[in-house]
Parts: structure tokens; sequence; C-alpha cells
């Protein structure tokens, strides 16, 4: 497995997609920290803007998201929805 | 519409019905009624091409020639709004589920997004693919830039209309 490389390439994707929903600024999705903030701290992030969030997330991964996975833990920070999505990657 | 008329081509954007400025309820309305509508307004207006953006690839008048821009499948565009009401509900401490949301709706319909949605718009979403006769694709990528409808606010980008533009008067 090349799971250093994949970890990577999940990262810039993931950033990419925020950028994209959100129509953040490229400086901004570049100084996403795993501690920065995301629900509650992003006035952009509505539940409308979530559920593009989340829907995008699987287009682009091609992965499956339920119900029950989505909690308030996961879009806490950046960290937290970059490891929600590595794991479900596999 | 700008750039297309400032190359001599005339376009109109109509309201669905429901939608906007039209004076009907939008309870009322279905993926039948939106393809009824829109082939009308195609007929009174003469209209030559179509240009489908997004979920309008499900109620655009097929038999014209034309583009569709990302078009859509009905339940991609139902499952978001089923989960932003999901996620809506949960931060008001209540617990609703996707699927007995959408077995709701088929049934008695369902209030999605601010948006009284009738029986028969849900059941029709759940099954609607974009209905593509011949019309050409255009990706995202051809335009350059993040793709807007993805935005969870409302933006606009003058060099994708430009280029958007320019392909449709191709």
């Amino acid at each position: 497995m090349v799971s250093a490389v994949a970890n990577d390439d999940t990262d810039d994707r993931l950033r990419g997609i925020l950028r994209d929903v959100l129509g953040l600024s490229d400086e901004t999705v570049a100084g996403l920290e795993a501690d920065t903030g995301l629900f509650g701290a992003l006035p952009e992030l509505d539940s409308m803007a979530v559920a593009g969030l989340l829907t995008e997330i699987e287009d682009r991964f091609d992965i499956v998201i339920d119900d029950d996975e989505i909690d308030g833990e996961i879009l806490e920070s950046y960290g937290n929805l970059l490891n929600f999505v590595r794991a479900k990657l596999g | 519409m700008r750039a297309l008329d400032a190359a001599g081509i005339d376009s109109i954007l109509p309201d669905l019905p429901g939608c906007n400025e039209s004076t009907q309820d939008f309870a009322a309305q279905s993926l039948h009624s939106w393809r009824q509508a829109t082939a009308r307004v195609a007929a009174h207006f003469a209209a030559t091409e179509v240009l489908a953006v997004r979920g309008g690839a499900l109620v655009f008048p097929p038999h014209l020639p034309g583009h569709v821009l990302e078009p859509a499948k009905g339940m991609a565009i139902l499952r978001q709004l089923l989960r932003a009401r999901t996620i809506a509900a949960r931060e008001m401490g209540q617990r609703e589920t996707m699927d007995a949301l959408l077995e709701r709706g088929r049934v008695e319909g369902l209030e999605l997004a601010g948006y009284r949605c009738g029986a028969a718009l849900i059941a029709g979403l759940e099954g609607a693919v974009p209905a593509i006769e011949g019309q050409r694709d255009i990706r995202q990528a051809d335009l350059g830039g993040g793709a807007l409808w993805l935005r969870a606010e409302p933006g606009e980008d003058p060099a994708q209309a430009a280029a958007l533009a320019r392909i449709v008067a191709g």
C-alpha cells in the first residue's frame, strides 16, 4: 500500500471540496490546521452547506456516509473530518 | 444571458410553476407539470436551442438541440435536501432519518429547505434521470474554476459565464 501518498492526496482533495462548496479563498483553505474549527466556527457552514459538503465528499471519494455516522464530532474540526474520510477510505 | 445577447443570441430563463414570480402553488408541482411548462415556453417563444443546468436536465424540452451543464440525477438532489433536513433536525435535538423521511414524503409530501414538496414531486425526483437526447455535455472543467452550484452561498464568476456563453454560441 502507498498509504502515505494516498493520505496526502486525501488532504488535498478534501481541502478542494471545502473551497468549492464554501467558496473559501485559497489562503483560508491552505491555512486549515487539524484543530481549525468547522461547524459553528465557519459562518458559511449551515445545515444546507453541511449537506452539500457531505454529498460532495461522497461523490468525489466514492463513499457512502450513513445518517448514523454524522455527529457533531466529525465536523468539529478539519482534523476530525479528514480522519473520518481517511477511515472511510480504509 | 448578457454574454449571449452580446453574441446576438436571445435567451429566456423561465420561472417554473410555483417558483419565483409564478403565482402557482409550489406544493402542487411535479416533474410532469414542470416538463409541460418548459415545453410550452419553448413553443411560445419558438426556441431553437436549449441549455439545461444541473437538475434542469430533468425537466427541459428534450426535443430541442443544445447543451446540458453537469446534469444531475433526481435522487442526488433529493438526497442532499433530505440530508439538510436531518442535520437541521439534529441541531434541534430531534431525530429523523433519510429513509423514514423519504417514505413519508412519497405518501404525504415533505417540507425540504423551506419548500413544501408534494408527494408527486418527491416520488418523481426519486427515479428521475436527465432526459438527454443528443444535447452536448458541458462539464464544469470546461468552464474553469470551481462549480458555483456547489456553493452554500450564491456566487458569480464573469469568466465562467463568458466561457459558457462561448460554448453555447459555438
